[in-house]
């Protein structure tokens, strides 16, 4: 039963889908605060390669070295995230240019990719990754044992992230600020609400969040380092926020099915099952669902009623003459 | 009223200067507890900008803000709001997508929002008890969105009562509300001062300056030109304050001007609304040179579609307009505007001009295809046309490079004006012209279009301002669900209010008994 193709792909779209739960969790605060990022792929793979470079270098153990690589993945998306902070609160850039450009720059021939020759990290087996860790006992339950016990730790602290920041947005003080300083920063500025530090805050932090979401794939999908390896899951990240009506309950399902769909072509080729062109039609899936959901939701007042922050993607000037 | 006790709040020689006007000119401005003072001046005599240097938007320039006779300087409206002092904005600083409730909660430092856990849910009660000893009744847990705008500001005028106001600023309150509404707000005004808080009421209307306040400071160009008590007062004294001068109201004289020639004709007009459901409905009108016409109805009737199609800006699915006796090109702006129409649009910062242009280039619209040497536009030449027109139709702006969007509203329509009053014109379509504007402004408005009709253009007036059409017109339609229909005595406020009602011809004499004004308000009521 646990071999299902069903069992097997939901199994597979949890641990695939995890990449994308932080990422879009990370983006998910940025847009609430009213900062649209772009820039997820490029911290991702920063994030990635950073993360991959800790578990080479570092020499402790594995629980130590991991905790570390997510740390450091994660300030280093911050770092990035940073630059975008800058440019597009302090400065009052356009928030499409700044975040495109942070993605081509740290992308598949950019940074990451410099970082990743020059710190001679190809094509090296990881030296530490995550594995699943809860009794082998637990993981042969039926349906169950695979989907939910025989996951790694990323997947449960995700969990937690999950319902963190649900919380966080729904019955705090600063979450119930964050919301309107997304909705109207005119407004959470005459309440006193100091609108650049809730959204440099938010924006760091959906940074550090793309860095673990890269440093997920390459410390437990697949523990190694290859030039953009996250391979547009930022992009799907970005989508998926907006699938998810920027709630973070909903972000959990949508990765999940984006998981899944990643998963598929392997699986179905796995079990020789063939329905024309597999392989192609089964890998540009994920993408074309992006472009999909991306299509249906691009018209402003779509976005509105779907629950967009109002203020997403506008500087924020205090009013004066 | 303790008379020994300091003003609640109190300006002392406050200066404030923008690029190229001030805005504010050594003003002393006091307010008592308890009282309604009403802060009455044009637009752009400098109302807004004191209230928001008192209430923390703005830093003054120089001078001092004192409160209960203590100096106070706020460094944003939080500061003021911690102080007691709160400020009901024209644009209302709500945040839409959240819970009346929410709202409170979102600003609240001392009650349940003071918490790092919150439960908007904790505020229910207050607001209730809050509505009722106020006149305000809201649901606290509707979504703000759901709210009519008279409602948001029931929910504005709350959340400052909330925070403990003691000194309440309203900018042009009624600016968005029904006369119902309007009256109701008074009452909660009124009840404010009589427990001893101090309310604000920004206006340039004058009737209701004297309906509510207690005392009234006028200020005129940035200055204070005197501070009188409300009893003592009368609309002219006011209006004498208020403008420097007494006005002189128009008043047409009728077919003054006009002759047998026909400008405009149109026959069976049928044209689509922006939902593409039909909004003129077979419309057929004339009017010749010299005439003004004023179209009367509800906003919403049609009149934008009719005017939209006249100017050229919107495609008329069937039927035909000429000008001069040439068919118009359906749809064609151009096109209308060299056959010499002119359009003033309601929409003034929208469709009237390009608000992040400059005032010269806005000027240009109409005219750089004429005035350009190839590609190539002749900015000095742009410039000193601007300048002459600035001077020409006293538009008050820092030059001919400031940007549109800073104008205020009677300036901006006077730039349309001018814009649209150059070459040869043969009709003139002006929608809701004067709508928004002050006394000044609107006298300067309808002295335009009485020149327009005095040079020979034919004048469509369209205008949900009853007196303005008494005020101007030489004959009178309404018009009412995309169709137009006569008014035969082209003075009765009667006829005119049912019609608009959307009486028929016959039914109206066997209503004109009962019928008083006009019963129709804005259709946001």
């Amino acid at each position: 039963m646990n071999n299902s193709l069903a069992v097997v792909l939901i199994a597979a779209g949890v641990a695939y889908g995890t990449p994308l739960l932080f990422a879009s969790l990370g983006e998910l605060l940025a847009e609430r605060s009213g900062v649209l990022n772009l820039g997820v792929e490029g911290m991702m793979l920063v994030g990635a390669v950073m993360g991959f470079w800790t578990v080479q270098r570092v020499h402790a153990t594995t629980a130590a070295t991991l905790l570390l690589a997510l740390v450091i993945a994660a300030v280093a998306g911050a770092a990035m995230a940073t630059i975008h902070a800058f440019l597009v609160i302090t400065l009052r850039a356009n928030q499409i240019v700044s975040g495109l450009a942070l993605t081509i720059f740290a992308g598949a021939v950019g940074l990451s990719s410099y970082l990743g020759n020059n710190l001679t990290l190809s094509d090296q087996p990881a030296l530490h990754s995550f594995q699943p860790f809860l009794p082998g006992s637990m993981q042969k339950w039926p349906i169950v044992g695979p989907i939910l016990f025989g996951q790694n730790a990323l997947v449960y602290f995700s969990w937690l992230c999950v319902l963190a920041i649900a919380w966080y947005l729904s019955r705090t003080r600063p979450g119930l600020n964050l919301r309107a300083v997304g909705e109207s920063p005119a407004a959470a500025d005459s309440m006193g609400i100091d609108v650049t530090r809730y959204r440099y805050v938010h924006t760091l932090v959906g940074g550090a969040f793309a860095g673990l979401g890269g440093a997920t794939i390459t410390l437990a999908i697949t523990p190694q380092w290859v030039d953009g390896i996250t391979g547009g899951a930022g992009w799907i990240a970005i989508a998926l926020v907006i699938f998810a009506f920027w709630r973070p309950e909903l972000c959990l399902i949508g990765a999940y099915f984006f998981g899944a769909l990643q998963a598929l072509a392997p699986e179905l080729q796995a079990r020789n099952i063939t329905l024309g062109p597999t392989v192609l039609w089964a890998n540009a899936l994920p993408y074309v669902m992006t472009i999909a959901v991306l299509v249906a939701v691009s018209s402003g007042t779509a976005r509105r009623r779907l629950g967009a922050p109002s203020a997403l993607g506008v500087a924020y000037v205090r009013e004066e003459h | 009223m303790a008379q020994a006790a300091p003003p609640a709040i109190e300006t002392v020689r406050i200066t404030k200067k923008f690029p190229g006007v001030v805005a504010n000119d050594h003003v002393d401005f006091s307010a008592l507890s308890g009282e309604v003072h009403a802060l009455l001046g044009e637009n752009g005599a400098g109302k807004t900008t004191l209230s928001h240097i008192v209430t923390g938007l703005y830093r003054p320039d120089e001078g001092e803000v004192r409160l209960f006779g203590e100096p106070v300087s706020f460094t944003c409206p939080r500061d003021a709001i911690d102080a007691g002092v709160c400020m009901v904005h024209q644009h209302f600083r709500l945040v839409e997508r959240f819970t009346v409730a929410e709202n409170l909660v979102l600003g609240d430092r001392r009650g349940a929002g003071r918490h790092f856990l919150i439960d908007p849910r904790a505020v229910e009660g207050q607001v209730h008890e809050l509505g009722k000893r106020y006149r305000l009744p809201v649901d606290p847990g509707a979504h703000v969105w759901q709210l009519s705008v008279g409602e948001q500001q029931r929910v504005e005028i709350l959340n400052a009562l909330y925070q403990n106001t003691r000194v309440l600023f309203l900018d042009e309150p009624t600016a968005v509300l029904t006369p119902d509404e309007a009256d109701t707000l008074f009452e909660t005004l009124r009840q404010m001062a009589t427990e001893q808080r101090t309310v604000i009421f920004i206006s340039h209307k004058l009737h209701e300056v004297m309906a509510v306040s207690d005392r009234v400071t006028v200020l005129r160009d940035g200055r204070v030109v005197g501070t009188v008590k409300t009893a003592e007062a009368t609309p002219q004294s006011l209006t004498a304050l208020m403008v420097g001068h007494e006005l002189h109201t128009v008043r047409r004289t009728p077919q003054a001007s006009v002759r047998e020639e026909t400008v405009l004709e149109a026959e069976d007009v049928w044209a689509d609304g922006d939902r593409g459901t039909p909004a003129v409905r077979g419309v057929s009108l004339r009017v010749r040179a010299g005439e003004i016409l004023a179209v009367a109805g509800v906003a919403g009737n049609g009149q934008r579609e009719l005017a939209e199609a006249v100017a050229g800006l919107r495609p008329h699915t069937r039927g035909e307009i000429r000008i001069g006796g040439q068919a118009l090109r359906n749809g064609d702006a151009r096109a209308a505007f060299d056959a010499g129409v002119r359009y003033v649009p309601d929409d003034r910062i929208g469709t009237g001009v390009a608000p992040s242009l400059s005032i010269a280039w806005n000027l240009a619209l109409r005219a750089y295809r004429r005035l350009s040497r190839g590609p190539l536009l002749p900015l000095r030449r742009m410039r000193i046309d601007a300048e002459q027109a600035i001077q020409t139709y006293d538009i008050k702006a820092s030059g001919p490079a400031m940007r549109t969007a800073n104008l205020s509203g009677g300036n901006l329509q006077k730039l349309v004006i001018a814009r649209e009053f150059s070459g040869e014109m043969r009709l003139l379509v002006a929608a809701s012209p004067t709508r928004g504007l002050d006394v000044a402004a609107v006298e300067t408005v309808h002295a335009h279009l009485l020149e327009a009709a005095s040079d020979g253009a034919g004048v469509i007036l369209i205008s949900e301002d009853l007196d303005e059409i008494l005020a101007l017109n030489d004959r009178v339609v309404v018009m009412y669900e995309g169709e137009l229909t006569d008014v035969e005595d082209r003075q009765s406020v009667e006829e005119i209010g049912l019609r608009m009602a959307g009486a028929s011809p016959t039914a109206a004499t066997g209503q004109a008994a009962s019928g008083g004004r006009t019963p129709n308000e804005s259709p946001s009521a």
